[in-house]
């Protein structure tokens, strides 16, 4: 697997970090109840297809990336840079 | 039809006529009692369980491929109760007394091989680490012996003790550990399942689960409708799709785990040898093959096939530990889904459906689980209450902040 980060091209997957969901962008305020903080930490959609990830570029720039690919197939279809996404949204 | 030594002889003697097919292939009834959605190791266990301890007969197994094609044939057989957490320690510990007398209860060789499992470590905090939690399965009433350098190098003289990064300090062996035959325990259950009267249908995709005012009332199949007042999603690996068609999600995100298999040697590596630092474990099949793996490919993935550098990675710490497996060829590698919780710790439970009920979240210990799991999951099915072993594996932990993190690593699905 390959993922072309907006930044430095197209690298190994050996470069990255994924931490998961980028239902991870949409963090509920502090003081939100419990039940939408389970919602965000634990409950995941976990689609057999498409599906929207966070990816951490560690042995490159350094940036986090919104990965969209298909779980079912491994390719990956667009990366675009978290900075200023929300998770819920596009 | 028993089998025996006699039998076999019997049989032998006669041109092996006398053979049958150990279950029926039967269509599916308009109504059961029980319906288990997945005929897998821990579905057809839970089938076995509630009509052998609980006298339900009128139950099925709807199993949308055949009956153990899935992760109960994917795996790499591992038995053990070495867990350390409360909720976790006494369920594998029951799990593991059900595996010492399985082959003899279901008159069916399980090949289950208590050849030992030691977990190495390789620091004094490790070592800490480790005799802290061999107290704690001692405490459960299950053995753990914390042996020194030369207490490994003793019963696995092969390893390479001086790595650079790694060096060997000791390990934590579990004698009652050790391998079974995956697939015999699935056909093992599915027999004892269908001599009791369950209806084992394959090839049998449930596509609806069927809800009336907060209440399971059946699900909608391939082959028809089919009525049932409680119904179990035993699908690990396709939980959340299944558990969707109830309007629910799940806290599991599905990742992939690799495995291998080399051609088969000469016995060599006579115990299970977990290397954890390096995310790699090996035992050796009968058949004389090393089976071994390591840890996840670490995003959610469904492909059932794995990446080349988890695959290069696992070889490499292979050949750090033991260097003389270096020549043996790999035949084969796979991949399986495996329902990965936030904790790393199942679920056996009902849900806010009454009547629905859920056991999934196996992470990537669920094969030894399959006996306790299907007996901890026929008892909440046919009694209403949590089987004490299992009473802690709940759907509403998460939400409560009450987490099994077995290895503390937080909570992210993909970490444990």
């Amino acid at each position: 697997m390959r993922i072309t980060c907006p930044l430095c091209g197209a690298r190994d997957r050996r470069e990255f970090h994924y931490m998961g969901d980028a239902v991870y962008l949409d963090r509920p305020d502090p003081v939100a109840p419990a039940v939408a903080w389970d919602d965000y930490l634990h409950l995941r959609d976990n689609p057999a297809g498409e599906t929207r990830d966070l990816w951490f570029h560690e042995a490159g720039c350094g940036a986090w990336l919104v990965v969209t690919r298909n779980t079912v197939s491994h390719d990956v279809l667009s990366v675009a840079l978290a900075d200023g996404i929300r998770g819920g949204a596009g | 039809m028993r089998y025996s030594g006699f039998r076999l002889f019997s049989e032998g003697m006669t041109g092996n006529r006398g053979w049958r097919p150990v279950w029926r292939d039967p269509e599916p009834k308009p109504e059961y009692d029980v319906i288990i959605i997945g005929g897998g190791g821990h579905g057809l266990a839970t089938a076995y369980y509630l009509a052998r301890e609980h006298g339900l007969r009128n139950v099925a197994v709807l199993e949308k491929g055949y009956l153990g094609g899935g992760n109960v044939g994917r795996n790499t057989t591992i038995v053990r109760a070495n867990y350390f957490l409360p909720g976790n320690s006494e369920f594998y510990s029951h799990s593991l007394k059900l595996w010492e007398g399985l082959a003899q209860e279901l008159n069916f060789n399980v090949m289950h091989s208590q050849r030992g499992l030691i977990n190495l470590f390789h620091s004094d905090g490790q070592r800490d680490a480790f005799a802290r939690r061999g107290n704690a399965m001692i405490n459960q009433g299950d053995d753990a012996i914390l042996l020194d350098r030369e207490g490994v190098r003793e019963i696995l003289p092969y390893l390479d003790f001086d790595n650079a990064r790694f060096p060997i300090h000791g390990g934590l062996y579990h004698p009652r550990g050790g391998t079974a035959r995956h697939d015999a325990v699935a056909w093992g259950y599915a027999r004892g399942a269908d001599a009791r009267g369950v209806d084992l249908v394959q090839n049998c995709e449930v596509t609806g689960i069927d809800i009336s005012n907060g209440r399971v009332t059946g699900v909608q199949t391939t082959r028809g409708a089919i009525r049932a007042r409680k119904v179990g999603i035993v699908v690990a690996g396709r939980s959340g799709q299944v558990a969707a068609m109830a309007g629910m999600r799940l806290p599991i995100e599905s990742h992939i785990l690799q495995a291998f298999v080399t051609e088969g040697l000469k016995p060599v590596i006579d115990h299970v040898v977990s290397f954890g630092m390096g995310h790699f474990y090996i035992s050796q099949s009968d058949k004389g093959g090393l089976v071994f793996g390591g840890d996840l490919d670490f995003h959610a993935s469904y492909a059932q096939r794995g990446n080349l550098p988890m695959a290069e990675h696992v070889m490499e710490a292979g050949m750090a530990l033991m260097p003389m497996i270096g020549k043996a060829r790999v035949l084969r590698s796979w991949g399986g889904i495996m329902d990965m919780t936030p904790d790393g710790s199942p679920i056996i439970d009902r849900t806010a459906i009454e009547g629905l009920h859920v056991n999934c979240g196996w992470c990537y210990g669920g094969f030894k689980a399959v006996p306790g799991s299907g007996f901890s999951f026929a008892h909440l099915l046919a009694t209403g209450r949590h089987h004490a072993p299992a009473a802690r594996f709940r759907l509403d932990r998460f939400a409560r902040g009450d987490l099994i993190d077995e290895e503390g690593t937080g909570s992210q699905h993909n970490l444990h």
